[in-house]
């Protein structure tokens, strides 16, 4: 019998959880404020389903009601996707070690 | 692009997501693990272009919203003040649960585009895939919102309760569930925006209850949230990017909420329920009003720092919205100048979300290698002659080791009592955000330097 894709997308899904256990546990605490906002520009990636809800009308009506809500999703995933990143690294940045 | 080489290159993304975390564990390598987290991101989107194949006119629009949502956020990130961050990082997570949905409906609408079947015949797995991460979306953005609104001073604080609450969230949780599973056996649109609009009403009720104190656990499981709602969306458009990620964000979420609440010496559903400091404790806090208190100026203040050989600065929450990290900087300075020994205590929950204190002063251009945690430094207060205490209230109050009878008994604290003497910089001898009397006031070695937080650092400064 052959096995379900579905299986392997879970087996994906939770060998991530446990990486994401070990990796967060290593964070040092003065960090976990750029932390959240790294994870949430990366929870963005959510923007390839909007992508392609957006292109998913035909080319006579790029505008039905589900590309609608792709654009939508699109400029939503886009403000987090840039606001996220750059706002860490301008975080980042602040973090610097004594002049010696 | 064939399907089996898009699906790699969302592998690598994933992984290059991985090492964006993995950077985090020290300020060296965080700026690089954020460009691998930026070249991850732009893999993910252009492989999904290139897996799309035509490049019509709907790409136009794609590209030109991209370019919207791009420069408002470029715009946000720049502007924003550190002190907003609890803020910004609520309203991002709102924004990720939205668009989740969107992306939810859009699937809904038309499954043909992500091979899930015709609509009214969705393929079943998908069908709950898809509910439940338009469900844990709404629940992300609605919930973000109050989160947002309470942080950002719009709606007060205060926890918001009423009876019956957590049955009514409850029974809506479980209308959810039962929905779900109506929807898979009818296909019918109007109960899939049904759990939609009742996931957006579960995320307000979710949160209202909670306390201003208690949001950094509420930032953190919101952030949680956001990552299971993306991996729920991963699940159904099949893609392994959004399924790493939406597992990362999602443990790394519970993780600091877990670091959070153990902060606070709370369950999880202790905090989640809610409602701290309503409770009634009237009759201890009364007797103590009564007791004196020693309170000095900034002269005083500056002359026991100034013969210090070492100082302890405490800040809490009061330093963000006082906004005294630079004055307090340059305060320490001039006690450097003097050859006394400067670090700072970071207690988990100081401020109002994970990491709070450390930005700003990072901002402040305090170099991290003088911030400590509280198990780092907390035996260092035995020897050390002053504790600057600015902003913070709860964390060093010493009831939390003493009287079982405290709501914040065992909550691990700062011991800045057992330094010499202890500079308690306050507007007013109020209670702190748990509502109990912070024995530390009333204590010999105690001064109290009633002011705003900045306006006494700066005064300091002058006398010093």
């Amino acid at each position: 019998m052959e096995i379900d894709p579905f299986i392997f997308r879970l087996s994906i899904f939770i060998l991530s959880i446990f990486i994401g256990y070990y990796v967060v546990w290593s964070v040092t605490p003065s960090l976990h404020t750029p932390l959240m906002s790294v994870t949430n520009a990366i929870s963005s990636v959510i923007i390839v389903g909007a992508i392609i809800a957006a292109l998913s009308g035909s080319s006579e009506s790029i505008f039905e009601t589900s590309s609608i809500f792709g654009y939508l999703a699109i400029i939503l995933a886009a403000v987090n996707i840039f606001g996220g990143f750059l706002v860490t690294q301008r975080m980042l940045q602040m973090y610097k070690k004594k002049k010696k | 692009m064939s399907a089996n080489l898009s699906a790699l290159f969302y592998l690598i993304s994933g992984i290059l997501f991985i090492l964006a975390l993995r950077g985090l564990s020290s300020p060296e390598t965080s700026r690089q693990g954020n460009y691998f987290g930026i070249a991850g991101m732009a893999i993910s989107i252009v492989v999904t272009f290139m897996s799309l194949g035509s490049f019509g006119p709907g790409f136009i629009y794609v590209i030109f919203f991209l370019v919207i949502g791009g420069s408002v956020g470029a715009f946000i990130a720049f502007k924003i003040p550190m002190t907003a961050m609890p803020e910004l990082v609520a309203g991002f997570h709102s924004l990720v649960g939205l668009a989740a949905v969107f992306v939810a409906i859009s699937a809904f609408l038309n499954p043909e585009a992500f091979n899930l079947g015709t609509f009214g015949n969705i393929k079943l797995a998908s069908l709950i895939e898809m509910s439940l991460g338009a469900a844990i979306g709404a629940i992300t953005f609605s919930g973000s919102i109050i989160a947002f609104l309470k942080l950002r001073g719009i709606m007060s604080g205060a926890p918001i309760t009423f009876k019956g609450q957590h049955l009514i969230n409850l029974i809506l949780g479980l209308i959810i569930i039962f929905f779900i599973y109506y929807l898979c056996k009818s296909q019918a649109s109007n109960i899939f925006w049904s759990i939609v609009l009742i996931s957006f009403l579960v995320g307000v009720l979710l949160i209202i209850p909670i306390g201003g104190a208690d949001m950094p656990v509420v930032i953190s499981m919101l952030n949680s949230y956001s990552g299971w709602a993306a991996a729920g969306i991963g699940f159904t458009l099949e893609n392994t990017a959004l399924i790493i990620t939406g597992a990362l964000v999602g443990s790394s979420g519970a993780i600091l909420s877990y670091i959070m609440c153990k902060g606070m010496n709370r369950s999880f559903f202790n905090v989640i329920l809610g409602g701290w400091g309503a409770v009634d404790q009237t009759s201890s806090t009364a007797a103590k009003e009564q007791q004196p208190v020693k309170s000095g100026n900034a002269d005083d203040a500056a002359f026991l720092m100034k013969n210090a050989s070492s100082v302890i600065i405490v800040p809490g929450y009061g330093m963000a919205v006082a906004q005294a990290q630079h004055a307090l900087r340059e305060m320490v300075d001039v006690l450097k100048k003097n050859g006394v020994k400067v670090s700072y205590a970071i207690h988990p929950v100081a401020g109002r979300m994970p990491g709070h204190m450390n930005v700003l002063l990072a901002e402040a251009n305090v170099p991290y290698d003088e911030v400590f945690e509280l198990e780092e430094i907390n035996n260092d207060f035995a020897n050390c002659d002053v504790a600057y205490v600015i902003g913070a209230n709860d964390v060093t109050n010493p009831v939390a080791k003493t009287d079982p009878q405290s709501p914040i008994y065992g909550m691990p604290v700062l011991d800045v009592e057992k330094s010499k003497s202890v500079l308690f910089v306050k507007r007013s001898l109020s209670p702190g955000y748990a509502g109990i009397d912070n024995d530390l006031f009333y204590r010999d070695n105690t001064l109290m330097l009633f002011a705003d937080a900045k306006k006494m650092t700066e005064d300091i400064i002058k006398s010093l």
